[in-house]
């Protein structure tokens, strides 16, 4: 009897790729099958929540605003001026919708991860942050075709300006890092931050029952395991805000590169 | 263990099902519209009122101060007119009260010589009163003094002088010697 329960304990405990691919909702238990699953519920509870957060709070702005107004105000603001147009200067206002509802879908999203009972991140699945990724390039590269002209804006993307000889080996690099490598690494980034927070959670959370089922001596050890879990959790905490920025600062900085008209 | 290892291999064979880096499909269907949707009502519907909010609290700051330097200025205005219609009043004033001044003087000036003509005028007239009474006395007196004289030298005579004209005569005589004699004596 302990011999079974402590194989099963143990066997749910080195946290495998399988953990975050959860059963499906509806159809219920249904393996392999997505279109009804925690993660999806997820995404559409953030975006239910941020939609409605900001319509309640801004229905009837007014110029003296409340304190509801003023933090849904807040956050504009402070996409607009501390990232769109810091990093992309006045023009950047024309951006600053896109990049907050990209900084909030990220932000909400990311915050399943430490939610409780929740606690796992729909950007832990690459999809969703592939899915930002891909419009974030579309986008820079529309914007930069459209503010250059098609020809002028990849010579200007491609070509540094550098001695001639040197060129045969720059502009390989140049096409390799800004249009093959940028949106992988968007999309990896907050993926692979995702998937390892939860990851940690889990080897911690986990690790402490394992502990505690294989030895009771152990469970001093335990218990520290699941201390450090919640302490993991404030960092994750950090992550997460530190990711949904990084994204957003990272798309405004391509914006920037393709308005750019100097390097 | 044996049970461990079934699992374990399960759990194996299943990670080689999923792959991390392989995006499903369906989740990115399920991403792209429900991304698209917070795109569409942010984007539509609430920034753009922010923005909005933003230029509207702009305008009412900058309105504000151009207001408070409209009124600023026209309060400017306002006390040098003020100052000016002070500065005209007070001389206006300086000017009145000289008027008066001058005014006075020359009102003081006619009621002195007025009162000075007047009192002449009383003086005057008083004389000329004094020496018409004087005069009328003396003839009174020179008629009075006849009668006694002529009325006295009858009785001492004891007659009656019967030719009057005469009598007249005499006594004229008598009182024009009285007078120089007078005259003379009091001088």
């Amino acid at each position: 009897m302990v011999i079974a329960q402590s194989a099963v304990l143990a066997a749910e405990f080195p946290p495998s790729v399988e953990d975050f691919y959860l059963p499906s909702i509806l159809p219920w238990g249904a393996e392999n099958n997505y279109w009804f699953t925690k993660i999806t519920v997820l995404v559409w509870v953030a975006v239910a929540a941020i939609i409605v957060y900001f319509l309640a709070s801004y229905r009837k702005p007014q110029l003296v605003p409340t304190k509801k107004q003023w933090l849904a105000e807040s956050i504009y603001g402070f996409v607009r001026n501390n990232i769109a147009v810091d990093m992309i200067g006045p023009r950047g206002v024309a951006f600053a919708p896109y990049l907050t509802t990209l900084f909030m879908f990220i932000l909400v999203n990311n915050f399943f991860g430490i939610v409780p009972f929740v606690q796992i991140s729909p950007n832990s699945h690459i999809a969703f942050p592939a899915i930002l990724a891909v419009i974030s390039y579309v986008m820079f590269i529309y914007v930069g075709v459209r503010h250059h002209g098609f020809v002028k804006y990849f010579k200007h993307a491609l070509i540094p300006p550098a001695p001639w000889f040197i060129l045969p080996l720059l502009i390989p690099i140049e096409f390799f890092s800004n249009f093959l490598v940028r949106p992988f690494s968007l999309a990896v980034r907050l993926f692979a931050n995702m998937f390892a927070g939860h990851m940690l959670l889990l080897v911690f959370t986990l690790g402490g029952f394992a502990m505690i089922s294989a030895n009771v001596a152990l469970a001093p050890v335990s218990v520290l395991s699941w201390v450090l879990t919640i302490a993991l959790t404030f960092l994750e905490f950090l992550v997460i805000c530190l990711q949904a920025y990084v994204f957003t600062v990272l798309t405004a900085s391509y914006v920037q590169g393709a308005l750019a008209d100097e390097h | 263990m044996i049970n461990t290892f079934v699992v374990l291999a399960e759990a194996a064979t299943k990670e080689t099902e999923h792959n991390p880096i392989q995006p499903i499909w369906q989740e990115l269907v399920v991403g792209s519209v429900a991304f698209a949707v917070l795109c569409f009502v942010l984007i539509k519907f609430v920034f753009p009122q922010m923005e909005k909010t933003f230029q509207a609290r702009v305008d009412a700051i900058e309105g504000g101060i151009k207001r408070a330097e409209a009124a600023q200025a026209e309060a400017n205005e306002l006390l040098e007119q003020y100052r000016a219609q002070l500065a005209e009043a007070r001389t206006e004033a300086a000017r009145i009260r000289d008027e008066a001044r001058a005014d006075a003087e020359g009102i003081r000036q006619d009621v002195l010589a007025k009162a000075r003509e007047e009192s002449d005028r009383i003086i005057a007239a008083g004389n000329e009163q004094l020496a018409a009474q004087r005069e009328s006395i003396v003839r009174e007196l020179r008629s009075e003094v006849g009668t006694l004289a002529v009325d006295l030298a009858g009785k001492i005579v004891g007659e009656a002088l019967a030719d009057e004209a005469r009598t007249r005569g005499t006594v004229e005589r008598f009182i024009a010697d009285l007078d120089t004699a007078g005259t003379a004596g009091g001088r």
